[in-house]
């Protein structure tokens, strides 16, 4: 067994440090989290921040080490490939935790919500329980929770939101192309145009939040109609968010001059993970605006 | 050794020695005392003997390789690992049995969910850890309820620190203060709810259970075939007393169910049914104070026949 | 040949502990899984043990129910996330890049990272038994909303199954990178080990329900804390909604669970029968039949939720379903032992158990499917011996038999033939001691999760209960035999069972720290 073109079949790593350090961060940031909501507030808080230091110090040198590996093009075709194989079921992971709150939005509105008014087989459910109820949408319930509110329209931010995540799209992908063919100007300017799209429609999410709170009358406490608008659109904000910040990490590498027309696959993984908050962001509009 | 191997005929000889205490093992799902119950426990029975003829397949073949296949008589192994037919036979003969035990099942959930055209509606409530029950009229207004809870002599017993012996309470975990009381030969809706967590309100002999889901009401009816004393228990965990709110039941006489219901709806009992009332009930015996009903309690007790 | 390339190369393990921390060799990270899961198997034991004190007679003796109540959460939230997948996992860490012919996992970092993550999330569960109020009391499905009453110690409960969570997702995609990219040349997918197939699928299965647990759990938090009404009927929410998102997950959890060991299974029972698998290709289909299916029958736990008859209906045809490809796994095992040559060495003692066993639960399972007969078997005794009999009587057959089978290739040594066969029988009789009689108690009216019983349940309690202590201390064999194994024991050869076929047993016994770095030839 030759020991040379051994090593040269496939790039492993050995003794990774960062793995561990990670975990135990994580572990107190969700720790210190726990705590707080508990109602250890002081104690809890330490905990978390402790814990997202110790996280976030992991994180850029784990990445810095895989960032060096990679420009000293110490991965080749077949590493590269276990990366995307890596990505695309990351990415189908995501689809799925997505899955289980659109889920939970139709199974409320087809389900819960007729049952409630004694539909199917809950006649007594209506008769005993919740005389009069009518399903309807938006609702918050027979218990009318969170007193009255006005729904959403698909008009006003929120087609704007479709708007700048459309150009996004569009943005990253011109991005893309210009990297493949080597126009490296391109890449910085539209890698920075999208990454400031992604900024603007989380700044206008945070203001159509504010406007539904102080002006629509709706919260999270607004019955379902309310859970399932603030928690779909917050965490599909989130990934927004953590998308605009790796855009913002890849557009400071390829200002330092990293990747190339052949070797880029930091620079794609980010684009379909921008691509899939996008067709994400579809499913909400259509479903939590619009319908 | 050998007083090891002595202690087995002792083992042996207590096992089956003693059929007193074998008799009284109940091994198998009670037939029950409703239609329901009945259709199920023959649904039950029919699924058991189907599996136990596949059992018989199944373990046939695995012990007749496992005999006669052994290195010690067969040197060489044959190579074969394809055989289209067969794949064939064992794809489509599970499917078929399949659908002989479909067709029943299918048919017995369609009576389960019969609800219609019922004599009597009663209410019935989890909370943790009792039971409410509420008599409903024509207009599913409650008419006369009452809460049902474990009884004192099982919650004597119901201690750890000293731990108490159970035994000298023969319901222990199985009685209630007051039962639900039903009248036999009606159909008897059961609408069930729950105030806080979910339970499950279960008596086997009423052929099942149905989960007692806050906000929502789910049903199950019956319609019970003999007077007697039927014992159940939530079904759902729901806490650190959810072993200790059983459900009891008890199906009296018609008549005395309804002279019953009248006399409690105007207030000339001393409150909900004890056991022992309701045992008394049962027997057909009416106690005094319920007699001599009104013209206008009989008018109540027509009420909630429907 | 082995010791010197590893020393050559200089990418042995390094020194101490730090090894076991910071290691991406997927060996050590498979035996650090096993060597959790094997310590989570006794945790979860001693739970059982209590659970099974407790309930040897009625009244109470030992714990007060609320900690009865608890014991019986960690127990079944222990035994599945922190012994079963585990231990899986470990199996699939050790083989599948073997099988494949691959240097090692094809994300060897992230696959350090996916199990200290699980150490994380099962330290955090386990902590909960220690806070104020105790742990979650509403077993390991957290239907809401009863687990909203947890007290003091809920964020963490849900925070923990994140974790492991987040553990399972980043390891399955970490198998299927291997499967999809790391085979070696000529290994086509339907060539591939039956055990690399039931992984293979079990990933996906995991790819997609875990996250839907992770949105389950997390919508109870959101519940609980900041006043969302997913499960509250009077915001128009539901319970019956959790139950939905959790089975989505749980059903094809069991899956997760099972698969893998028929996997196992399929590899030993061919090299003891001295016969190829029979129907390889049927088997094939028939794993992705299965978890094809059981994404399409969650509901089947909820019959007694008041579903409208239609579902109910749709949910039993799709349930019965399954026993169709599930069928086919056992008729095929059976057929492969036909006409063959066979021996019983440990491992196929434990795999001819496990045809016995599983069957028995999956003869239950087909009896449960059928709605109108699980009105009365839903949530009673009855249902605790079926899973037992797939889980314990399925899945933990397999991983001893696994053990036993795949031991000698992995230490180097042969494990104790005798203690392993006494190990076995004790194991498979006092199984059925502890779980048959449950089968009357649920038929008889008996609730689960129960700390105290009627009186009439006594005598079938008493001997399950006998059974488990048996069950128990029988582990105590497989623990000696398993440790000492891996100090000592007579030298295993390369092939170590003369029938036994694959990537794996070509190379030396021990397994060198570096494996395939080469790629091997696969006719
Ligand atoms: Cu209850």
């Amino acid at each position: 067994m030759s020991s040379h073109t051994g090593a040269q079949r496939y790039f492993i790593p050995h003794n990774s440090p960062w793995s561990f350090a990670i975990t135990v961060g994580f572990f107190a940031l969700l720790f210190g989290t726990a705590m707080l909501l508990s109602g250890m507030e002081k104690s809890g808080l330490a905990i978390l921040c402790a814990g997202a230091v110790v996280m976030i110090v992991c994180m850029v040198g784990w990445w810095r080490l895989v960032i060096h590996e990679s420009e000293s093009r110490t991965y080749r075709a077949l590493e590269d490939s276990s990366f995307r194989w890596g990505m695309v079921f990351f990415i189908f992971s995501e689809v799925c935790f997505f899955g289980a709150f659109f889920g939970a939005l139709f199974y409320s509105r087809l389900f819960v919500l007729p049952f409630l008014s004694g539909a199917s087989n809950n006649l007594f459910t209506e008769v005993l329980l919740w005389p009069g109820f009518v399903a309807q949408w938006p609702s918050n319930g027979p218990g009318n929770l969170g007193g009255t509110f006005e729904g959403m329209t698909p008009g006003g931010i929120a087609a704007m939101n479709t708007a700048l995540l459309f150009i996004s799209a569009v943005t990253v992908t011109i991005a893309h192309w210009g990297l493949k063919n080597g126009h490296r100007n391109i890449v910085k300017v539209f890698l920075a145009l999208t990454f400031f799209l992604g900024f603007t429609f989380v700044v206008s999410q945070a203001h159509e939040y504010i406007h539904a709170y102080q002006q629509l009358g709706l919260t999270l406490g607004s019955g379902i109609y309310g859970t399932t608008f603030f928690v779909l659109t917050g965490f599909h904000g989130t990934h927004v968010t953590i998308g605009a910040i790796a855009l913002l990490v890849i557009w400071v590498r390829v200002m330092r001059g990293h990747f190339d027309e052949h070797h880029h696959f930091g620079f794609e993984a980010i684009a379909w993970y921008w691509h899939f908050v996008d067709v994400v962001w579809l499913g909400l509009y259509l479903f939590v605006y619009w319908l | 050794m050998t007083r090891k191997l002595a202690v087995l005929p002792i083992l042996c000889a207590a096992l089956f020695a003693a059929p007193a205490a074998w008799a009284d093992l109940q091994f198998n799902m009670p037939r029950g005392v409703t239609p329901i119950s009945h259709q199920i426990y023959d649904l039950h029975m029919f699924a058991f003997w189907m599996m136990v003829g596949l059992g018989v397949v199944v373990y046939g073949g695995l012990m007749w390789t496992v005999i006669f296949h052994r290195r010690s008589r067969r040197k060489k192994a044959s190579q074969f690992h394809e055989n289209a037919k067969v794949e064939i036979v064992w794809t489509t003969l599970p499917f078929l049995i399949l659908v002989a035990l479909a067709i029943p099942a299918s048919i017995v959930l369609v009576n389960t969910q019969n609800f219609h055209n019922s004599d009597l509606k009663v209410q019935v409530t989890g909370y943790q850890w009792l039971w409410q029950y509420e008599y409903l009229d024509k207009k599913a207004e409650p008419v006369y309820g009452f809460y049902s809870r474990l009884s004192l002599a099982s919650l004597k017993r119901m201690s750890i620190d000293p731990p108490k012996s159970p035994w000298t309470d023969p319901h222990y975990l199985w009685d209630v203060n007051h039962p639900m009381i039903v009248p036999v030969h009606k159909k008897v809706l059961l609408l069930i709810t729950s105030g806080d967590v979910i339970h499950s309100f279960w008596v086997t002999e009423f052929g099942g259970q149905v989960d007692a889901i806050p906000g929502r009401i789910t049903q199950w009816w019956i319609n019970v075939q003999k007077p007697g004393i039927y014992r159940g228990v939530c079904n759902q965990i729901c806490g650190g007393g959810h072993a200790y709110m059983p459900v009891v039941v008890v199906a009296v006489p018609q008549d005395a169910f309804y002279r019953w219901l009248a006399a409690s709806r105007a207030g000339r009992t001393s409150g909900p049914p004890t056991m022992a009332q309701a045992k008394a009930l049962m027997h057909g015996n009416v106690p005094l104070a319920l007699n001599g009903a009104s013209s206008s309690e009989k008018r109540l007790a027509s009420e909630v026949k429907s | 040949m082995s010791t010197e390339a590893t020393t050559v190369h200089g990418h042995g393990p390094a020194p101490g502990i730090m090894r076991w921390i910071t290691t991406t060799n997927h060996k050590d990270i498979g035996t650090l899984y096993l060597t959790f899961s094997f310590i989570m198997l006794f945790v979860g034991g001693a739970m059982a043990m209590v659970i099974r004190s407790e309930l040897a007679q009625p009244g109470l003796q030992i714990v007060n129910p609320d900690f009865f109540n608890q014991m019986m959460t960690l127990h079944g939230l222990v035994m599945i996330f922190g012994v079963l997948m585990p231990a899986l996992v470990g199996f699939a860490n050790w083989l599948v890049p073997m099988q494949v012919g691959a240097p090692d996992m094809a994300l060897p970092r992230l696959n350090n990272w996916s199990f200290w993550l699980l150490v994380a999330g099962m330290s955090m569960l386990l902590s909960t038994l220690l806070m104020p109020g105790g742990a979650m009391e509403m077993g390991w499905t957290m239907y809401a909303p009863q687990s909203l009453q947890t007290p003091f110690s809920f964020a963490f409960s849900i925070f923990s199954i994140h974790l492991m969570g987040i553990s399972s997702i980043l390891g399955s995609i970490n198998i299927i990178a291997t499967i999809l990219n790391l085979r070696a040349p000529g290994m086509k997918l339907l060539k591939m080990p039956l055990f690399c197939w039931s992984w293979f699928v079990t990933a996906f299965l995991l790819i997609v329900i875990m996250p839907v647990l992770a949105g389950g759990v997390t919508m109870l938090l959101f519940d609980r804390f900041f006043g969302t009404s997913f499960f509250d009927a009077a915001g128009g929410g539901s319970p019956v909604l959790f139950q939905h998102v959790f089975w989505f997950f749980g059903h094809p959890e069991v899956y997760v669970m099972i698969l893998p060991a028929f996997g196992i299974i399929s590899e030993i029972i061919p090299t003891f029968s001295r016969k190829p698998i029979f129907g390889y290709t049927a088997m094939v289909y028939a794993l992705a039949c299965i978890s094809f299916i059981s994404f399409a029958v969650w509901a089947h736990h909820m019959f007694t939720s008041g579903m409208p008859t239609a579902a109910n209906l749709f949910f039993m045809y799709a349930s019965m379903l399954i026993a169709v490809p599930t069928g086919i796994k056992i008729f095929n095992w059976i057929a492969t032992m036909w006409r063959g040559s066979l021996t019983f060495e440990t491992p196929m003692l434990f795999a001819t158990g496990f045809i016995v066993t599983f069957t028995i639960g999956g003869f239950t399972g087909v009896m449960m499917a059928l709605v109108p007969a699980d009105f009365q078997y839903h949530n009673s005794y009855f249902i605790v011996a079926h899973f037992h009999y797939v889980l314990a009587g399925g899945t933990l057959m397999a991983l001893f038999g696994g053990i036993y089978y795949w031991l000698p290739k992995w230490t180097g040594h042969m494990y104790l033939e005798r203690l392993g066969k006494t190990h076995f029988w004790l194991t498979i009789i006092s199984l059925n001691v502890l779980f048959f009689p449950q089968h009357f108690l649920g038929l008889a009216g008996m609730p689960r999760r129960v700390p105290d019983y009627a009186l009439q349940f006594t005598d079938f309690n008493l001997i399950s209960s006998i059974g488990a202590f048996v069950f128990g201390a029988s582990q105590l064999l497989f623990l000696y035999n398993v440790v000492r194994t891996v100090h000592r024991g007579k030298q295993a050869t390369d092939r170590v069972w003369e029938g036994a076929h694959g990537l794996e047993w070509t190379v030396p016994s021990p397994a060198p720290y570096h494996t395939f770095q080469e790629a091997p030839d696969v006719k």
